[in-house]
């Protein structure tokens, strides 16, 4: 049975105007660490709230920890933890009484599953008197995975937890979900960055509420279908500018220190012909080389062919 | 019920750690209680009067004395002509000019009669048309008391008139003053503004810091949720009503007349109603500024229509009808009735029957809303 299963969702917003969700159908097994990977506005939100029980689909069928979405949002409720993308605790209430109230709420006490959030909650504890508001974002972060960890969820929902927090507290925040991977719950969680999608075990790319490729983050990369070119100059925004006017250059864009480009026609000395090409243009020092593709590049070949489509 | 109760201490301990919050709840009470009634009187005094005398008689001179003696007018200037005289009420120093024409006293003896001229800065309503007749009511007993009429109605002059002579009684408040009339009414305004404004914006800002996104998704059921917010402002408001009776009783010395049980009933079911309405505007509002707003235009017809300083019997009609339609209007007359009349239950029945339908009507609508929007 899968933890988290979604067929055929759709959900719009003003009347139908603007689509959220569009046909969004995925799963997720059991003890799994899924993650949602999208820019902003793509419908990762929605989704999210959809599983939660605190927003209806307009079409289609969900289910959470094996119960429908719609008619046993009861028991989903006492099975899942959430995490929403804004911080939204009590500002006015310290660390302890935050967790100890949604501990109540959930008819448990911290004591009960103090082991299922000891790693977690240690690093915060010194500073429980202190009130949430005053906390600081990775801090903040910690406390709400706490509070949703306290009932010992079977699955536990994290919608961009790492957005706004550092890079030290972003690679500790995953090293706990591995953790509680360990432990056996299934973790969905979606972020906008494509870094951390090779972290999880099976993504899903997501853009404006379609779901372009559900995969593990390798075979994503493997299914990338063409050669990837990477390239540099001394000046990087003129050169960008000469290739997309290049008849023979398919998309080219700007990542990092190299921009990537991709031909249109497969060619044994394409490198060649793009030096030859940059070059008759006046750049210089051109540095042309085959690059291997990341999740990022098939994130961006997987939309254009959608727009293209 | 075990959630309930801890929904109760969270909201205690949050309500308790506003600051500003708690002193408001009692600086309120207090400040309202002892400054509005003595700063709001709506009993006239200190009309500027400007006096145009032309005679400079004797009697123009009693009757000028008699005026400046009675206490209510402030003479500002003494002017030769009328045109300057109206200058100072151009320039809004005086609201009244009270021309006595030349040859006053000599017409007054010879023909038994004379005009004086009275003009009044209508701009102020109310302190015009009082202005005005207590100058008459001046005017008119300086004529019964003059040497001339009380000759002429010697015993041998049969022809006397007979006159209807009325003689008031005050009841209730004898000394007739403005404060008896508004504290209560401010008692109400507390009450109002504790239950139904108070208790809005703090479900509002669940929403807009989104901590009602993690409630929801908990196991926790709207009642609860409903029940924890408004308990806390009952009870809030039952203490800030009984703040207002000590101090009514500490700086006016006014005890209710009637039973206080009966208050305490009135003040129960009134707080039932106006936190339905708290509840009905948080679900109407997505955030803080939103109930604000909706708030404050309720709280100024409320305060202003609901007969807290104007008597809601002589609004017209329609605007009776509107006044009848809030429950602020029901309440402030029973406590009016019952703090100074010493109403008994019988006495209110009706009012008491308003309140529970509107409780009923407000609470329910706004769960209505809230089922349907959360």
């Amino acid at each position: 049975m899968d933890a988290v299963s979604l067929k055929n969702i759709h959900k719009t917003y003003d009347k139908g105007n603007v689509i959220a969700v569009d046909d969004v159908s995925f799963d997720v097994k059991k003890g799994e660490l899924f993650g949602l990977i999208g820019p902003d506005g793509a419908g990762k939100t929605s989704i999210f709230r959809i599983l939660t029980t605190v927003l209806l689909a307009d079409k289609g069928s969900a289910s959470v920890a094996g119960f429908d979405v719609v008619k046993e949002y009861r028991a989903i409720r006492n099975r899942v933890g959430y995490m929403p993308g804004k911080f939204s605790l009590y500002q006015d209430l310290t660390i302890k009484e935050n967790l100890e109230f949604f501990a109540t709420v959930f008819d448990t006490s911290i004591e009960e599953n103090y082991d299922l959030i000891k790693n977690i909650y240690d690093q915060i504890s010194p500073f429980n008197d202190r009130r949430a508001g005053k906390l600081s974002g990775g801090m903040k972060q910690k406390l709400a995975l706490c509070c949703a960890l306290i009932h010992k969820p079977e699955v536990l929902l994290l919608d961009e937890p790492t957005t706004g927090v550092d890079a030290v507290s972003r690679k500790e925040f995953w090293d706990m979900l591995k953790d509680l991977k360990q432990q056996g719950i299934t973790i969905l969680v979606s972020t906008p960055y494509m870094d951390e999608a090779n972290l999880c075990e099976r993504i899903a790319l997501i853009q404006n509420g379609k779901i372009l490729s559900v995969e593990t983050p390798e075979n994503i990369v493997k299914a990338f279908p063409v050669t990837l070119y990477a390239a540099k100059s001394d000046n990087n925004y003129k050169l960008l500018t000469d290739f997309r006017n290049f008849d023979a250059v398919a998309s080219a864009y700007a990542s990092g220190e190299y921009m990537r480009i991709i031909v249109k026609d497969e060619h044994p000395d394409s490198i060649t012909l793009l030096k030859d090409y940059a070059e008759k243009f006046g750049n210089r020092n051109v540095e042309i080389k085959i690059i291997a593709p990341t999740i990022e590049d098939n994130f961006i070949w997987l939309s254009q062919k959608e727009a293209n489509h | 019920m075990k959630i309930l109760r801890f929904l109760l201490q969270k909201e205690f301990r949050q309500i308790f750690r506003d600051k500003t919050i708690i002193a408001m709840m009692f600086m309120m009470p207090t400040v309202q209680l002892i400054i509005l009634p003595l700063a709001m009187d709506l009993e006239v005094k200190n009309i500027s009067l400007s006096i145009v005398d032309r005679d400079h008689s004797s009697y123009s001179q009693q009757l000028i004395s008699k005026v400046g003696s009675s206490g209510y007018f402030k003479m500002v200037s003494m002017e030769p002509s009328y045109k300057e005289a109206l200058k100072y009420v151009e320039r809004d120093e005086a609201d009244v000019v009270l021309e006595i024409p030349a040859g006053f006293e000599r017409n007054l003896i010879r023909e038994g009669k004379q005009k004086v001229g009275l003009s009044v800065d209508a701009i102020d309503g109310t302190k015009a048309s009082i202005g005005g007749s207590y100058l008459n009511a001046i005017i008119a007993d300086f004529t019964a008391n003059l040497e001339i009429n009380n000759k002429a109605t010697t015993p041998t002059n049969y022809t006397s008139k007979s006159f209807i002579d009325v003689t008031y009684s005050t009841w209730f408040n004898p000394l007739a003053q403005f404060k008896y009339y508004l504290v209560p009414g401010i008692l109400v305004l507390l009450l109002t503004m504790i239950g139904g404004f108070l208790s809005s914006l703090n479900i509002v800002r669940e929403k807009e810091v989104g901590t009602i996104e993690q409630i929801n998704v908990s196991p926790i059921k709207k009642w609860q949720f409903i029940l924890g917010k408004l308990i806390p402002f009952w009870i809030m408001g039952i203490i800030v009503f009984t703040l207002g009776l000590v101090v009514c009783w500490l700086i006016y010395g006014i005890v209710s007349e009637g039973s206080l049980l009966l208050l305490y009933l009135f003040a129960a079911f009134y707080l039932i109603a106006v936190l339905g309405f708290g509840l009905l505007i948080s679900t109407i509002s997505d955030n803080q500024i939103q109930a604000m707003f909706l708030a404050f235009f309720f709280m100024m017809i409320f305060t202003l229509m609901g007969g807290l300083f104007t008597s809601v019997e002589s609004m017209p009609d329609w605007a009776r009808n509107i006044s009848n339609l809030m429950p602020i209007t029901h309440f402030i007359r029973v406590v009016r009735m019952v703090m100074l009349k010493g109403s008994g239950f019988a006495d209110v029945q009706l009012e008491f029957f308003y309140i529970i339908v509107f409780g009923v009507i407000l609470n329910g609508w706004a769960i209505w809303n809230y089922r349907k929007t959360a």
